[in-house]
């Protein structure tokens, strides 16, 4: 409808559980026609969120426009605009993948034979042709989460809510349902989606916010705040451990930043100056450095900083679950999990 | 996969007119729930088939040193054992729906722009159906194993009427039971306390040969006018028939808009 209602507006929104408070005035202006990411941690908020824009937790403060609705005073007209799909893929496993569609079309108010229809066209669009008919207890981890997906399509909502759509799933399921997500973006649905994984974030995303303790810490486009926070990592792993301080030197004298060493594993790392000292050129300097000190070089690469670096930059603390001392060892990795 | 080719779904599928209909949410809900029931023989057929055994145990292991003054002990205990067999079985509503809600299929049906009343009803309607299965089948099983009307059948229709009363009550408590369990193994221990209630109450033996102190209890809890009731009728009396529904009804009032808040901020 109108460019001028934002997608999403909210202003000082506070959610508490009990005594935790999850979202702790939580700003954000979001246009449409966008694939926003929310990033962080366990525990940062965003399932929350995505629970406040889906009308399923009460905001104990600050207010949330969705399309123009706002959520305490007008939950219906939300639920009109929105599709939820949830960190558990909410479809009857008793039932067929047509069976769930369907279902879940009427439940949005489509008609029979419209109910049909949208089943059939959510199908199509997500390539789940091949195992409609079947129980959806017998679907692979992702043929399940695309269907989630779909039950959140039939409505043709405007807005698209993902929480934690690839979480669990498998290096190639995911690839499945991201193909998915982007085709549906592409195609002009609105979509907010809530990731732990850098990887996620930067494969999908125009937008991203970043949470932590349920603030926004960071938000804008993707490109703007990876030239801020998404500088490269060349990590060194040595194959003798007399060896790393030495490799920690020719990191520093190349890159003129700090390396961070980890004895553990014989490692040593360092994030790259400048957007005009790229990687790779940086990663040949690094190269002819170690040969002229003869380290001896088990593995060497240059790879894109983990969540837990982006978060040690914009917080000063570690993507740790929230109020776990930084060296928990839960360190989030941008792909591993 | 190959990346699917995607047009605009709102241009394709188009949006509905407006919300659905209250009873065409609420019917949606229901079918789902049955269709589980139905496809799943764990819990179609686990139900009735401890029922079964249970009726058998009591009637043919216990039932020979029990006494009961002015009947036979399998006539007195079949109509207990139908009326508050909903006790024993209805513990599988409140663990599906304590599964809905850690499996996120509660989330989902409450980000549809449906009426919570609707999915309160659809979910209960649909309950109710699987606790006349449970009580069908568990009179089915007295009759098998001996139980015999004495007083015709139009006595025995209002006897029924009484315990599918009792079967929409306890479908409203089992899922208040399975709203607030924070999982599905929580809910089943939760719906364990019913069988406290069915055991310390005149289903299985009368009131009158429990000690003093227990029978006090027995005596003013729901299940034995309940019961009573159900006896009553099957004698062409309507002694203890008001209590009965009295009981449920206040059952009814107390927990239904329990059901209906919780599921509002499920």
């Amino acid at each position: 409808m109108s460019d001028q209602v934002p997608l999403l507006e909210a202003s000082g929104l506070t959610v508490r559980f009990g005594k935790v408070t999850a979202l702790d005035g939580f700003d954000l202006v979001a246009g449409t026609g966008q694939l926003l990411a929310i990033l962080g941690p366990n525990g940062a908020g965003k399932t929350t969120f995505v629970r406040a824009v889906a009308t399923l937790v009460r905001p104990a403060g600050g207010t949330l426009r969705v399309l123009g609705h706002d959520v305490a005073g007008d939950p219906i007209a939300v639920r009109r605009e929105i599709g939820l799909a949830g960190q558990f893929a909410a479809v009857e496993p008793t039932m067929t993948g047509l069976e769930n569609l369907q279902m879940t079309a009427r439940l949005f108010g489509h008609r029979r034979r419209a109910a049909a229809r949208a089943a059939a066209t959510v199908i199509d669009l997500l390539d789940l042709g091949a195992v409609a008919g079947r129980r959806c207890a017998t679907y692979s981890g992702g043929q399940r989460r695309r269907l989630d997906l779909g039950a959140s399509l039939v409505g043709a909502p405007r807005l698209l809510l993902l929480d934690e759509p690839t979480t669990g799933l498998d290096p190639v399921s995911r690839r499945e349902v991201w193909a998915a997500v982007r085709g549906l973006a592409q195609a002009g649905t609105n979509v907010l989606l809530t990731t732990h994984y850098l990887e996620e974030a930067d494969e999908l995303a125009d937008h991203v916010v970043i949470i932590d303790h349920g603030r926004a810490v960071a938000a804008g486009p993707l490109a703007e705040l990876k030239a801020n926070i998404g500088r490269d990592v060349i990590e060194v792993e040595v194959s003798q451990p007399g060896q790393l301080p030495a490799a920690a030197q020719v990191l520093s004298a190349v890159t003129g930043s700090e390396p961070r060493v980890d004895p553990l594993v014989h490692r040593a790392s360092v994030t790259v100056g400048s957007a005009s000292q790229p990687g790779a050129a940086a990663l040949a300097a690094v190269l002819t450095g170690l040969a002229g000190q003869h380290v001896s070089v088990g593995e060497i690469g240059v790879r894109r900083p983990t969540l837990d670096e982006v978060f040690l930059t914009l917080t000063g603390h570690r993507a740790g679950r929230q109020g776990q001392p930084e060296s928990a060892g839960r360190r989030l990795q941008g792909s591993a999990r | 996969m190959t990346q699917p080719t995607m047009t605009l779904p709102p241009a394709v599928i188009g949006r509905p007119a407006a919300p659905p209909a209250a009873l065409t949410a609420a019917a949606q809900v229901a079918i789902r729930v049955l269709r589980k029931f139905v496809r799943t023989p764990g819990l179609w057929a686990m139900g009735i088939v401890q029922s079964a055994l249970f009726l058998f145990a009591f009637r043919y292991v216990f039932g020979g040193a029990a006494h009961v003054p002015g009947s036979s002990y399998v006539d007195y205990l079949v109509p207990g054992y139908v009326a508050t067999i909903v006790l024993f079985t209805g513990g599988g509503i409140a663990v599906a729906v304590a599964d809905d809600r850690a499996q996120g299929l509660t989330d989902r049906l409450l980000s549809l722009p449906i009426p919570r009343l609707a999915l309160v009803l659809g979910r209960a309607s649909a309950d109710f159906a699987t606790n006349v299965w449970s009580i069908l089948f568990t009179a089915a099983a007295g009759f098998l194993f001996g139980f015999r009307l004495v007083d015709g059948a139009a006595h025995a229709l209002g006897a029924l009427g009484l315990c599918l009363v009792y079967g929409v009550v306890f479908t409203v408590v089992f899922m208040v039971i399975g709203l607030f369990a924070p999982n599905a193994q929580a809910a089943q221990g939760m719906s364990m306390i019913a069988f406290v209630l069915a055991f310390i109450s005149s289903t299985y033996v009368p009131v009158a040969t429990m000690p003093g102190w227990l029978q006090a209890f027995a005596r003013y809890q729901p299940i034995t006018p309940m019961v009573d009731a159900v006896h009553a009728q099957l004698a062409g009396s309507t002694s203890d028939v008001a209590l009965a529904l009295a009981w449920s009804a206040a059952l009814l009032l107390v927990f239904t808009p329990i059901a209906v808040l919780r599921y509002r901020r499920a």
